[in-house]
């Protein structure tokens, strides 16, 4: 191998991610000189679409931006028409939201920890390689993610884009009894998702510390889904209504997704990590046990470890599914009626992959006047490339074809999801 | 994803403007994933593999529609490589949601939402992959449905026409005995006009139809639209109902734009 080491680390079309994204590194001697997470998924302009659009129909559209986590959507847009038109949800209903919740981050997770991830850290090009050598984790995989998708199933008729969510509740009235069919598939889930911290916790993980801002909802006594005000481990502490005034997006050439920073602090992370370093006390006890035993407390500041991080969610959305499905008692009717009025209303929720923010601006017939929508993964940008910046000077001497691979590994620890970083962004029009 | 069975069909999953959600689908068939990984070579799956092998394709599922004038190179090259091709859902088959953009003066819709010139390009039009290639078969559906991609993927390996039904949704929903949310509760409902595929779902929420599947072969949306108005439906509501996910669908956008001018 030359002394001089690598000169540039090229992905062009990064596997395992949600999306179109390319990854381009170069160096100058032992330095990194250069790091971009090129996205170059093509633009949808959502924002823009939405405008002139009747207030319910938000919540299917915004679906629409992303087929992996499309729950996270309809939730923050419901949340935000809601908080326009000044209504308030019957406690049931707030259940059954954790609920639909709990069955994409179980779903999402799945998918993310062991078919996207999980081979990365095994040596695998992909899950359909890892079952070769390891049929019976990939069939056990197969079913805990085929679970979280029964319960968006069953609460939305669907497990991508699911049609029961409105404005003031959900279509249709569930009973206790649909809700406890799935007690058996949670208790086998429940124990799925312990074995699968002690699994993913035995991995090998790169010595990598780093320093984040860490943002994630919080709620007085529960781990966040729909609720909560918006902190960090540096003294942030906003309502959603604030997010505007403390967060700014701006637009750089390499990417189609535009790059959201904190005012006058850069960089911060959210999803899984930020979640769990901020709320872990929030977290039942079964989800702490298995953290501890597995060697896991907050502060986690070694990205490799989101994968454990989200293993232990995992554990959480499981046992919270049970919670819920044992103390489920229905609503007097499906949903209230919305109210005909003016307004703007604001909401953030934790999509598996982190704070998802929505705004919408209402006329008094319901239409919309202007949208705003601020995804996980364009917020992580940042973080990834730093991380990147940090990460791969120490690879420069390494083979090519490794250091790329684990390159790679280090964008998958974000779990990015391009097709939702890329709904929006600055425009040139061409003509043909 | 499987280099040693050189003599399987090979596989192509392929991703234009989209949300990913159809190709998601093929991960979504837990009990058979296995299995098809077993029938097929999966050659190119980016969001599943990081082994991506070139061309030939037997068969390539495209997902997505064409708004960049790279996208409309990259679907020519995909055409040529592939034995057959297969649109999957909305985006790929009329253009998806982001058609929306057809009916704007480009210029003023990106100057009302963006404030400084952008880095990127984007063509003036959301667009059908069939309006750039050939395409063998296509799967409808704001998502598709899983039951339906793995029967068209069966029939293509057996050498056989898929079962793909192309009546109304409103079949569907009477086969299942649903109660007529337009009949018993006045609710407007796409059901007669639109393709059958999702098995009636939102009337069994007690939802009216709202036409994931795009137009069903011949639909009548004349007189749909007159039954929408004699439940009190205005214009604007009438035109939004027909452009949503499938607006660009000939029959929706000629319902839509019927709507506008009355």
């Amino acid at each position: 191998m030359s002394t001089t080491g690598i000169k540039t680390i090229r992905v062009n079309t990064l596997a395992r991610v949600e999306g179109e994204a390319a990854l381009l590194i170069k160096f100058r001697g032992n330095r990194v000189t250069d790091v971009k997470f090129n996205v170059y998924e093509p633009p949808r302009l959502f924002e823009a679409l939405l405008r002139g659009r009747h207030c319910s129909e938000a919540i299917d559209i915004t679906s629409r931006i992303c087929g992996i986590c499309p729950v996270a959507y309809q939730m923050s847009a419901v949340h935000a028409v809601e908080c326009a038109l000044g209504m308030e949800i019957d406690p049931a209903v707030r259940l059954l939201r954790r609920l639909f919740y709990c069955g994409e981050w179980i779903e999402s997770h799945t998918l993310h920890v062991y078919m996207l991830h999980a081979p990365d850290f095994l040596g695998y090009e992909d899950c359909i390689a890892m079952a070769r050598d390891h049929r019976a984790i990939v069939e056990k995989a197969l079913r805990l993610k085929k679970i979280g998708n029964r319960i968006v199933t069953l609460i939305g008729g669907r497990e991508i884009h699911p049609i029961s969510a409105t404005v003031g509740g959900f279509h249709k009235l569930f009973s206790r009894n649909e809700l406890r069919e799935l007690t058996d598939d949670l208790g086998w889930a429940l124990e799925a998702s312990l074995e699968t911290v002690k699994l993913v916790s035995g991995f090998d993980f790169p010595e990598f510390e780093q320093e984040y801002e860490f943002v994630a909802l919080q709620h007085a006594s529960e781990y966040p889904f729909n609720e909560g005000r918006l902190v960090s481990n540096r003294g942030l502490n906003i309502a959603a209504s604030q997010f505007e005034d403390h967060f700014i997006e701006s637009h750089v050439e390499h990417s189609n997704a535009l790059h959201c920073s904190l005012n006058g602090r850069g960089a911060y992370l959210v999803g899984p990590m930020a979640r769990f370093n901020l709320n872990f006390d929030r977290l039942p006890l079964v989800a702490q046990q298995a953290a501890r035993a597995a060697g896991l407390a907050p502060p986690v500041t070694n990205p490799f470890r989101s994968i454990v991080v989200r293993a232990v969610e995992l554990v959480f959305a499981c046992s919270e599914a049970l919670r819920i499905v044992r103390e489920y008692t229905p609503a007097a009717r499906a949903h209230v009626p919305a109210p005909n009025r003016a307004g703007t209303g604001e909401a953030l929720t934790e999509a598996p992959r982190g704070i998802l923010y929505h705004r919408y601006s209402i006329d008094s017939q319901g239409l919309i006047l202007s949208a705003k929508i601020v995804p996980p993964t364009s917020q992580n940008q940042r973080r990834i490339e730093d991380d990147l910046r940090a990460f791969a000077a120490q690879l420069v001497h390494r083979p090519l074809a490794e250091a790329t691979w684990k390159c790679e590994q280090a964008v998958r620890n974000y779990d990015p999801c391009i097709s939702c970083a890329t709904h929006l962004l600055n425009v040139k029009i061409e003509r043909h | 994803m499987n280099s040693k069975s050189k003599s399987k069909p090979r596989l192509g999953v392929f991703k234009l403007a989209s949300c990913d959600g159809c190709q998601l689908t093929l991960l979504d068939v837990e009990d058979e994933l296995l299995a098809l990984a077993g029938a097929v070579q999966i050659a190119y799956f980016p969001e599943a593999s990081r082994a991506m092998a070139r061309g030939p394709y037997d068969i390539a599922l495209v997902e997505g529609s064409v708004t960049t004038h790279h996208d409309a190179e990259r679907i020519q090259q995909i055409r040529r490589a592939s034995k057959t091709l297969f649109t999957i859902g909305a985006c790929a088959t009329a253009g998806g949601i982001q058609a929306l953009r057809n009916w704007k003066d480009s210029d003023e819709f990106v100057r009302a939402v963006y404030a400084t010139p952008g880095f990127i390009s984007t063509l003036k039009l959301s667009t059908p992959i069939s309006e750039q290639v050939r395409v063998d078969f296509e799967l409808r559906g704001c998502p598709i449905n899983k039951r339906q991609l793995i029967e068209l993927i069966s029939a293509t390996l057996a050498g056989r026409k898929p079962n793909i039904p192309s009546y109304s949704m409103c079949v569907e929903c009477k086969r299942q005995a649903n109660v007529c949310v337009m009949v018993a509760h006045g609710t407007p409902c796409l059901g007669p006009v639109t393709h059958a595929g999702c098995h009636a779902l939102c009337p069994a929420y007690s939802r009216g139809c709202y036409g994931c599947y795009g137009p069903m072969e011949s639909p009548n949306t004349a007189s749909l639209s007159t039954h929408f108005r004699i439940l009190g439906q205005t214009n604007p509501e009438l035109s939004r109902a027909f452009r949503g996910f499938n607006a660009w669908s000939p029959e929706f956008r000629h319902a839509s734009e019927e709507a506008d001018r009355a």
